[in-house]
């Protein structure tokens, strides 16, 4: 399994994020995370996939996707050849024990602590992929109460040909 | 000029001659306009049917078929004759009345999502929110359904929107779309290519597919062949690229095919794919058609190159516009020997019946019957055994031979027949189903009487739903459940009914004599052969 991040600029239409998602699970294809948003041009929405699966449904992925005929442009990559970033909001239950170690977690990813109450605190990350994975992954032992994501945003690194 | 009347002036702009539809309140505003129109409207019996009409005029045509049926049950009732086209890669434009704009969303009286419902069976959909988009959408419509790879495309109207006035009526000449610019010529490198592995290849062959003949690319095919005595086989719908009895075609390939083409195409060194989407029934193991040899797989639609089996050398284009290119470049290949060893083949894989006396036998029928049809005849084949039959045992000459590959839908070959029909008024058109095949479609003798629509209809009668019944002989050992088709009516009782001629075959002993009769009929005719319920195609 591969995985693989489609950069898709599509038409900015109703209907258009149906059909793309449509066409994912209608062909079985793994989604991993979609985010759409508008581009420059208010016409042109940009949709990042991330998607994974053998080399053939991965090439496959990006035929079935420029057959649409919403989709303007696929760009396809792999993570080392962009720059990806992910958004997280977590909230968690603190208390006089773990509020030091929390901090400190804090202190080392640089995530910034958004809002705060009694008993709960919310963190918030923009980072890696892998970066959020790992704040998850030191969380988990505390308690974790609630988790939004808006899953990857990715653009190819910048080349003189651009 | 409301939007209804401009949708019958973009159809006469598109030259469309016939509209196949049924009508509801919601597709009222078109029917009301086109009775201004000299385009010919044909009342179908049923949704399902007006697409497969307008799939039947299509592959005969050569234009995008047209039908219009209203929202809700109209709408969903079309889907599997949009879904059998979509297999198929038929050019379709389908109309469909919808309820008021400021009712969609509300649950309304005969509202269906059409468009949400139909999208994974269409090439693309639209849903008419301004009339004065109607005139560009319906230019756009014309040209995704007829270019690339063909298929239907469905356009949905709000009754208030064919109501509506229309500033100002244009057609436009040309269509702009940003996303779709289909590849029409192969790429020189990659035809060099070919060129080269051609020369180099001992036991070259050519596998036809339905996007040969969609492409009208079916005489370049064969000169092509035979300029350089290439051997062809065909999958099921490429079934007419090349006459039945060329010496160089050797048949159709797939588990329901012959043996000695299965075998030519996977003993092949150069296997030419072309037009065809290497599923699953013409090409069970892809890996036979890649180990060993050198694939080159021609297809319009990029997708299908490498979706089933990796290409070696892929090449993107029209088929048509690629043999053209071919047909230019001079090379010598010797396949002599091949060509030996194949014809061989033919004569010593030829599968042999064993027909019980008592019955009609479909295959020895089958083939009678086409060999008695006219130079250019449409035979159009429906679902089940029969369909295996006709496939195996029909002789196309310079005709068409229709039938639902992809998709398979029975009741499809009486509503393709008329629509065929209705497309070459003066070509012979037979249709061959099976019992329960025409029960699914039997509504349609009124049409053809209504509306005049001569075509010839043989019942293969078993009493049963034999592909099944075959199947579960097998696979269930003979635990046969859900096939016996008791309680069908007397065929010539319902014929009288519909004043349709009719005639009946028990066995062979009058087969050529029946035939004759049945053909020589000026209009429509039902012809049943009572064959042997336990008759297999396998």
């Amino acid at each position: 399994m591969k995985k693989r991040i489609y950069s898709v600029l599509v038409e900015n239409r109703s209907g258009v994020l149906g059909k793309v998602a449509g066409l994912f699970s209608r062909r079985c294809y793994n989604i991993d995370s979609l985010v759409v948003g508008e581009t420059d041009d208010p016409d042109v929405s940009c949709m990042t996939i991330v998607s994974s699966g053998d080399e053939r449904t991965i090439e496959q992925i990006e035929k079935q996707l420029n057959k649409k005929l919403d989709v303007i442009k696929v760009k396809t990559f792999s993570e080392s050849r962009c720059i990806a970033r992910e958004l997280m909001l977590v909230k968690v239950k603190y208390n006089s024990h773990n509020r030091r170690e929390i901090m400190e977690i804090c202190e080392l990813m640089n995530v910034q602590i958004v809002d705060m109450s009694k008993h709960f605190m919310m963190l918030q990350l923009c980072d890696t992929p892998e970066k959020i994975k790992l704040l998850l992954n030191l969380l988990n032992s505390i308690s974790i109460v609630e988790v939004a994501r808006t899953g990857t945003l990715a653009l190819s690194k910048c080349m003189e040909n651009d | 000029m409301n939007g209804a009347d401009a949708i019958i002036k973009c159809l006469e702009a598109e030259g469309v001659k016939n509209v196949y539809g049924y009508p509801g309140v919601a597709i009222c505003p078109f029917y009301n306009s086109i009775l201004e129109s000299d385009i010919r409207t044909i009342l179908i019996r049923t949704e399902q049917n007006a697409a497969h009409a307008a799939s039947g005029e299509a592959r005969i045509s050569g234009r995008p078929g047209v039908c219009a049926v209203t929202s809700g049950p109209g709408a969903t009732n079309v889907i599997t004759g949009i879904a059998t086209a979509f297999a198929d890669s038929i050019p379709l434009v389908c109309i469909t009345g919808q309820v008021h704009t400021d009712l969609l969303g509300t649950d309304a009286f005969q509202e269906a999502d059409i468009t949400g419902a139909v999208e994974s069976f269409v090439k693309y959909s639209y849903l008419v929110k301004d009339v004065n988009d109607i005139p560009h959408i319906m230019k756009e419509a014309f040209y995704i359904a007829n270019s690339g790879r063909k298929g239907p495309v469905l356009i949905d109207v709000p009754i208030d929107v064919q109501n509506a006035t229309i500033n100002k009526f244009k057609y436009p000449e040309e269509v702009k779309l940003r996303t779709y610019k289909p590849t029409m010529k192969g790429n020189a490198l990659q035809i060099k290519k070919v060129i080269k592995e051609l020369e180099k290849a001992k036991k070259p062959i050519i596998c036809a597919g339905g996007g040969v003949l969609l492409s009208d690319a079916q005489e370049n095919l064969r000169h092509f062949a035979q300029e350089h005595q290439i051997p062809v086989v065909s999958t099921m719908m490429g079934l007419g690229v090349m006459p039945t009895k060329h010496p160089l075609y050797f048949g159709m390939v797939g588990n329901n095919g012959k043996a000695y083409a299965n075998r030519a195409m996977n003993e092949s060194d150069l296997l030419i794919m072309v037009g065809a989407s290497v599923a699953d029934r013409a090409v069970s193991q892809p890996d036979l058609i890649t180990k060993g040899k050198i694939l080159v797989h021609i297809d319009v639609d990029p997708a299908e190159i490498g979706k089933n089996a990796g290409a070696t050398i892929p090449l993107v284009g029209d088929a048509k516009c690629i043999f053209e290119d071919f047909e230019k470049e001079s090379f010598e290949g010797n396949y002599a020997e091949w060509l030996e060893t194949l014809k061989e083949y033919r004569v010593s894989m030829a599968k042999k019946r064993n027909p019980n006396p008592a019955y009609v036998d479909p295959a020895a029928f089958i083939s009678a019957l086409s060999e008695k049809m006219e130079e250019d005849a449409v035979y159009v084949a429906d679902v089940g055994q029969n369909q295996i039959w006709s496939c195996s045992y029909a002789v196309t000459k310079q005709g068409k031979f229709l039938t639902s590959g992809g998709m398979g839908t029975m009741g499809y070959s009486i509503p393709a027949a008329m629509g065929a029909k209705i497309a070459a008024p003066e070509r012979q058109v037979v249709a061959v189903c099976g019992d329960g095949s025409f029960q699914m479609s039997m509504m349609e003798l009124a049409t053809m009487q209504q509306h005049h629509v001569d075509v010839k209809i043989i019942v293969l009668k078993n009493n049963s739903l034999g592909m099944v019944r075959e199947y579960q002989q097998f696979t269930y050992k003979e635990h046969y459940s859900m096939i016996d088709l008791s309680g069908s009516p007397d065929l010539e009782k319902l014929s009288a009914a519909y004043d349709i001629p009719f005639q009946r075959l028990y066995n062979m002993e009058k087969m050529d004599e029946v035939i004759d009769t049945f053909l020589a009929h000026k209009g429509s005719m039902i012809l049943e052969c009572i064959i042997d319920p336990m008759d297999i195609v396998r």
